[in-house]
């Protein structure tokens, strides 16, 4: 009986061929540090559902925000849990996807052909770097505040349009729940949206090109 | 390596695979679906006796007014509900009330005592009920809810037992 659904969607899908070429693909003999890209792709994975767990109860408004936080570590049951995941999911990502990039720098990975799926890695690293960013702000305590003081200000020392930036990130001269919205808005749609987007081509290139041989020494 | 009983190199990666994402996913997949589900889970307010007026200032055969409000917490805000209802007092007895709460028995707007029309009337779907709660007109499925547990204090209070949340 599955076995009769399995082969009519197979037939229409080809699920058998997405599976080899996708998942059972040959890879050339590499180490560890060939896992980070997925690695990256796992903790982005659980980035994106624990976030939208953490939507069910967070409320980004300046009267709300700290205290539907606070509701989540204290009167939710595992919202420690779902919290702390990511939490340190983040930090964790920001790591990994750093350390991944060092190892495609470091075995010569991002030459031809691959020049764009580096390129593409690094509109990458700065969209989680601005995930991090937007979500430092979201708690709103007093670190959340000032470092999104220190954050905004740094970006409007910018010569000429310094000003500019400046009111852009913060929706205004000060920081203010505009801030605190556009922060949410740009964390939860815009970043994860492209983050999204931009992991598809990358991931298309990779397994269009098959993943490099690690450098010998001739080379 | 490729003995007929061993598993090969990628059948073992997929089988730790599929293991390990299993037990990530029970692991998490489980005090998630707690989580969303925690409010439904929680108790309201507790069970308490609120007093709806003094027994010597209800007059026999009119329906008295009264209202009160509780607190309940959701999430981390506090919400007050009103109630509200009619101390109907038949005789000298303090057995001898009827306490009807005001809430609509269609879609719990809130009735109000008609003295013109010597009923309670609904101003959502105009409902009305006759002074001892029954249904006289209009949509609603069953008479006017009645709070039985009532009590005379010795301060000469009506107070009545009102139900968490
Ligand atoms: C959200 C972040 C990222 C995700 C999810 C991701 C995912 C992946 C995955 C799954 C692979 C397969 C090979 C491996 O794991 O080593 C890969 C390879 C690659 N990544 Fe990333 N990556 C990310 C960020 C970056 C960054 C920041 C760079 C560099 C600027 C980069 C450049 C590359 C290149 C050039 C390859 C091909 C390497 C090869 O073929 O050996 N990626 N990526
Ligand atoms: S709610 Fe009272 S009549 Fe509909």
């Amino acid at each position: 009986m599955w076995k009769k659904v399995y082969e009519w969607l197979d037939e229409r899908l080809g699920l058998n061929d997405m599976y080899t070429n996708l998942l059972d693909r040959p890879e050339p003999t590499g180490n560890w540090w060939n896992t980070l890209g997925s690695a990256s792709l796992f903790l982005f994975v659980m980035q994106g559902l624990t976030g939208i767990f953490l939507t069910v109860y967070y409320t980004p408004s300046p009267d709300h925000a700290y205290d539907s936080v606070q509701y989540i570590m204290e009167g939710v049951a595992f919202g420690w849990l779902i919290r702390g995941i990511h939490h340190w999911g983040a930090t964790l990502m920001v790591i990994v996807v750093f350390i991944h990039m060092l190892r495609v720098f470091f075995t010569a990975s991002f030459k031809y052909p691959r020049e764009l799926t580096w390129l593409i890695g690094i509109g990458l690293l700065l969209m989680t770097l601005g995930m991090g960013f937007t979500g430092y702000l979201l708690p709103w305590n007093q670190r959340a505040f000032w470092a999104t003081t220190v954050g905004t200000q740094i970006a409007g020392s910018v010569p000429f349009v310094g000003e500019f930036i400046l009111k852009a990130l913060r929706g205004g001269p000060d920081l203010s729940a505009l801030t605190l919205q556009r922060f949410f808005s740009a964390h939860i749609w815009m970043l994860p949206a492209m983050l999204a987007g931009l992991i598809g081509v990358h991931l298309f290139l990779i397994i269009k090109h098959g993943e490099s041989h690690f450098p010998t020494k001739e080379d | 390596m490729s003995g007929s009983n061993e598993l090969s190199r990628r059948d073992f990666i997929k089988v730790t695979t599929g293991i390990v994402g299993g037990l990530i996913g029970v692991a998490i997949g489980l005090p998630t679906i707690s989580y969303l589900i925690d409010p439904a889970l929680q108790e309201g307010g507790k069970d308490v006796w609120v007093s709806i007026g003094k027994f010597e200032d209800m007059q026999v055969g009119i329906p008295y007014p009264f209202s009160f409000t509780r607190v309940q917490v959701n999430g981390w805000e506090r919400t007050s509900n009103s109630f509200g209802g009619y101390a109907l007092r038949k005789s000298d007895d303090p057995k001898d009330l009827l306490i009807l709460n005001s809430r609509c028995t269609h879609l719990a707007c809130t009735v109000n005592w008609s003295e013109e029309a010597q009923g309670y009337l609904c101003p959502c779907h105009d409902a009305k009920f006759s002074i001892e709660g029954e249904v006289l007109d209009g949509p609603p499925p069953r008479p006017l809810d009645v709070y039985t547990d009532f009590r005379l204090t010795e301060d000469g209070l009506i107070e009545i037992f009102s139900k968490a949340g």
